[in-house]
């Protein structure tokens, strides 16, 4: 359900609003076709400290250390961008019990176009759940406040890395171009 | 060209290297990366306000942009050894990008990875870190000579905005200690020594 606040707003607000109402004051990413309205609405936010990264690793690693140093991040990434980052999540996220919150807009599948991005989404649950990292699938629209804060507030109070992922039917995904 | 680091730098030690960077230190923040180069940090004594990495080879760079975009107003200094910076060189940029100001990287190159059976990383041969960094825009880059020089320049780092690079080429002495590898313990000790978390019972 939405509150009276969202009203109306495009998913992205919404994130933007959930995160920043939840102590969120970081953003690191790695670009993105389908974040990119978030990554705007982000980077157009005073509130927020947002800049590109070269690698997700890299995203990581500075969410890490800027939560140790008291100030919450995010890290935005696709789904292939996700399948880079079991080593640093199973070395330093899971033991050392960090917060980070993943931000994950999912790619290869509900129209999928590119076999390897197809095979790559594959492999992003079967991770997580392998790290016994806690990951949501956010579909709608009117789960999208819900789903942010509560994952937020609870990778915060058990210390331990979360995942939200972005289904194309939130957020459109990408689709091939029909040819003319 | 410009005539290779060997040529014009000694040979110097981490752990020498180490006890002499943790001497000159007040509250910084210390990461230290992976492998021999957290070994000799743990050796130089404890400081609350030190982490060491497990694991996530190459990450002790942007962990510490992390600690120092949180902090500001501390001074932040990353170790890190070659093989471990050319994982994740594109990091260099980053940091350079944001001008990250309280931010100190110093490199330890022994042109190996020494921990896995010395194999040559491409510092031993061809690369140059130094000149890596100062063509990501890190202008303050810069090769220790000698002892004196590395904390001629850790002495500068430590008063003038960076970001600051130091790169210093080293021998391939093993460590003395291990890092007790306690993931939480280690995390909790250095958000206590930063200031975030208090002791439980002393609230």
């Amino acid at each position: 359900m939405q509150s009276a606040e969202t009203g109306d707003s495009p998913w992205h607000e919404i994130v933007v609003e959930t995160l920043k109402a939840n102590d969120v004051r970081l953003a690191t990413y790695v670009p993105d076709n389908v974040l990119s309205p978030l990554i705007r609405g982000l980077h157009a936010d005073q509130a927020f400290t947002t800049f590109c990264c070269t690698r997700e690793e890299e995203a990581v690693g500075i969410a890490t250390g800027s939560w140790m140093g008291g100030m919450l991040g995010v890290v935005l990434m696709q789904t292939s961008g996700f399948a880079t980052l079991p080593n640093v999540l199973a070395s330093l996220a899971v033991p050392f019990q960090i917060p980070l919150i993943m931000i994950i807009s999912e790619r290869g599948t509900l129209g999928e176009f590119n076999l390897g991005q197809a095979m790559v989404c594959r492999t992003m649950r079967p991770g997580l759940d392998s790290m016994g990292i806690e990951h949501h699938t956010i579909r709608r629209i009117d789960e999208v406040e819900f789903f942010v804060e509560r994952t937020v507030r609870q990778a915060v109070s058990t210390q331990a890395p979360a995942a939200l992922i972005l289904n194309p039917f939130l957020t459109g995904g990408k689709s091939e171009k029909k040819a003319n | 060209m410009s005539e290779p680091a060997t040529n014009r730098t000694k040979v110097m030690n981490r752990a020498d290297l180490t006890r002499r960077l943790v001497g000159m230190l007040d509250d910084d923040a210390v990461i230290g990366g992976i492998g021999w180069t957290n070994f000799e940090l743990w050796g130089a004594g404890r400081r609350p306000e030190n982490f060491y990495m497990l694991g996530s080879m190459g990450l002790a760079l942007p962990i510490a942009l992390g600690v120092a975009i949180a902090q500001p107003q501390r001074r932040v200094i990353a170790l890190e050894g070659d093989g471990s910076l050319l994982m994740q060189l594109g990091v260099l940029g980053t940091i350079a990008a944001r001008r990250q100001k309280n931010l100190l990287m110093i490199i330890w190159d022994n042109g190996a990875y020494q921990i896995t059976g010395g194999q040559p990383s491409t510092t031993a041969s061809v690369v140059d870190l130094v000149a890596i960094a100062r063509a990501s825009g890190l202008e303050k880059a810069f090769w220790a000579d000698d002892e004196a020089h590395f904390e001629t320049l850790v002495d500068r780092a430590r008063r003038e905005d960076g970001p600051f690079l130091i790169a210093a080429k080293i021998d391939d002495q093993r460590p003395k200690t291990t890092t007790h590898r306690d993931p939480v313990q280690i995390r909790q000790h250095f958000m206590q020594g930063l200031g975030v978390r208090t002791d439980p019972h002393a609230a």
